[in-house]
């Protein structure tokens, strides 16, 4: 990981999906080492809330901050449909610099798909092409939206090691997930927690 | 990571690698093959009105990329992969706009040797057509990568972004058409000044868009 240590923190945080207010003055703080699972019902805001922390959209009020480069992981996963899988994952190698890229190809188990165009792929085999692309880039910051959703039981057990692999060594988790997580030492909120009340005006 | 991203663009944009990318050349060339057919063979109505053709054709062509243009990669999620690795918009954007032009432009010029052949344009008129295709594509290609950014979050953003860009292309068409029907050259510098002028000001606009469109 990177010299200084890596840390992610978000103070009197509050996003909006159209007009409608999801969550306010939520706030926390992760270091070096530190996974995190963010629990919430569907629409709740939990994709919401990770993109405004990758810092893609600008949050209604409240601040992000962080240490760190960082990725995310999501239902989008920027691999061109039309290409082969090996070579869409060609292209985000070069952009990341990265020169080993068999080690994630193999532990994800990629090799028998590298030939087959990313839009002929299965909702399980594009997330662990994504987490792939993820792990090339060696960011500390991870955000996962849902990494374990339409994936069998043996991979699901390999995302959570590499989840606990990469904390272990110093990195950082944020987890927006419906299913358990089996990662030591991990806290975990609802994001219902900070809805606002029907009737409160918040400003 | 400026060229691997020129690289991919281009590979997805440029014809006979990209999916149907070759198809506004053959659309301006079959334009310019039915023009003959359709008000007869004579050779110097067809010489009066043909550089009018041809630039009404480079325009139509223009418009056929747009769909694919922006919007594709919104969906995809790609522009947010290369944003959380610093990358910004209107890099991005701006090589996007040099992938679009060099998809549609070079072929376009090229394609205008036999348009102007099939409409009977010659010597100095030709050089006039040419040049002015040269100073006008890169315009036409920063009004399309605008509008193309501006309507990908919109549902019939695809039907809209033709309709715009129309009147928007008004000035280039003005100006290039125009010195070809005088046979002044002097026009040329006009659409070349109002390309330069819309080929820096697109990635801004465009960028703006794009983070525009992720906020929706």
């Amino acid at each position: 990981m990177q010299a200084p240590s890596p840390f992610l923190a978000a103070e009197n945080l509050a996003c909006r999906r159209g007009e409608r207010l999801l969550f306010r003055k939520f706030a926390f703080r992760l270091e070096s080492g530190a996974a995190c699972h963010v629990m919430g019902a569907n629409g709740a805001g939990k994709t919401t809330l990770l993109r405004a922390l990758a810092g893609l959209t600008t949050p209604y009020a409240g601040s992000v901050t962080r240490g760190g480069a960082l990725g995310l992981l999501d239902e989008r996963t920027g691999l061109d449909p039309d290409l082969p899988l090996g070579k869409a994952l060609d292209f985000w190698e070069r952009i990341d610099g990265c020169t080993r890229p068999e080690g994630t190809i193999t532990i994800l188990g990629l090799a028998p798909l590298l030939e087959v165009p990313v839009r002929f792929l299965s909702t399980g085999q594009k997330k662990r092409a994504a987490l792939a692309a993820l792990l090339n880039r060696a960011v500390p910051i991870w955000l996962l939206d849902e990494p374990l959703s339409g994936l069998d039981a043996e991979t699901i057990a390999k995302v959570t090691a590499l989840i606990r692999l990469h904390v272990g060594g110093g990195g950082i988790a944020l987890i927006a997930s419906h299913q358990p997580l089996d990662v030591p030492g991990m806290t975990s909120f609802a994001i219902e927690d900070y809805a606002p009340a029907p009737e409160e005006d918040y400003a | 990571m400026i060229l691997a991203l020129l690289r991919r663009d281009l590979a997805q944009f440029f014809p006979f690698t990209g999916s149907g990318a070759a198809l506004p050349t053959v659309f301006f060339v079959a334009v310019a093959m039915l023009f003959p057919f359709a008000v007869g063979p004579d050779v110097n109505l067809l010489a009066r009105t043909g550089g009018g053709v041809v630039w009404i054709a480079a325009l139509l062509a223009a418009i056929l990329p747009l769909e694919k243009l922006v919007a594709r990669d919104i969906a995809l999620g790609f522009f947010d992969q290369l944003k959380l690795r610093g990358a910004t918009e209107e890099a991005m954007m701006a090589v996007r706009l040099l992938a679009h032009w060099l998809s549609f432009g070079p072929p376009l010029l090229l394609a205008t040797f036999p348009a102007a052949a099939l409409l009977k344009i010659e010597g100095e008129s030709f050089s006039i057509l040419l040049l002015g295709l040269l100073a006008g594509t890169p315009g036409l290609a920063a009004i399309g990568l605008m509008i193309a950014a501006l309507t990908a979050s919109l549902r019939a953003g695809a039907a809209l972004s033709g309709l715009l860009l129309i009147p928007l292309a008004l000035p280039i068409l003005i100006f290039g058409a125009g010195a070809l029907a005088r046979g002044d050259p002097v026009s040329l510098g006009f659409v070349g000044a109002i390309s330069l002028g819309l080929v820096a000001i697109a990635p801004f606009a465009a960028g703006a868009a794009i983070r525009a469109a992720r906020e929706g």
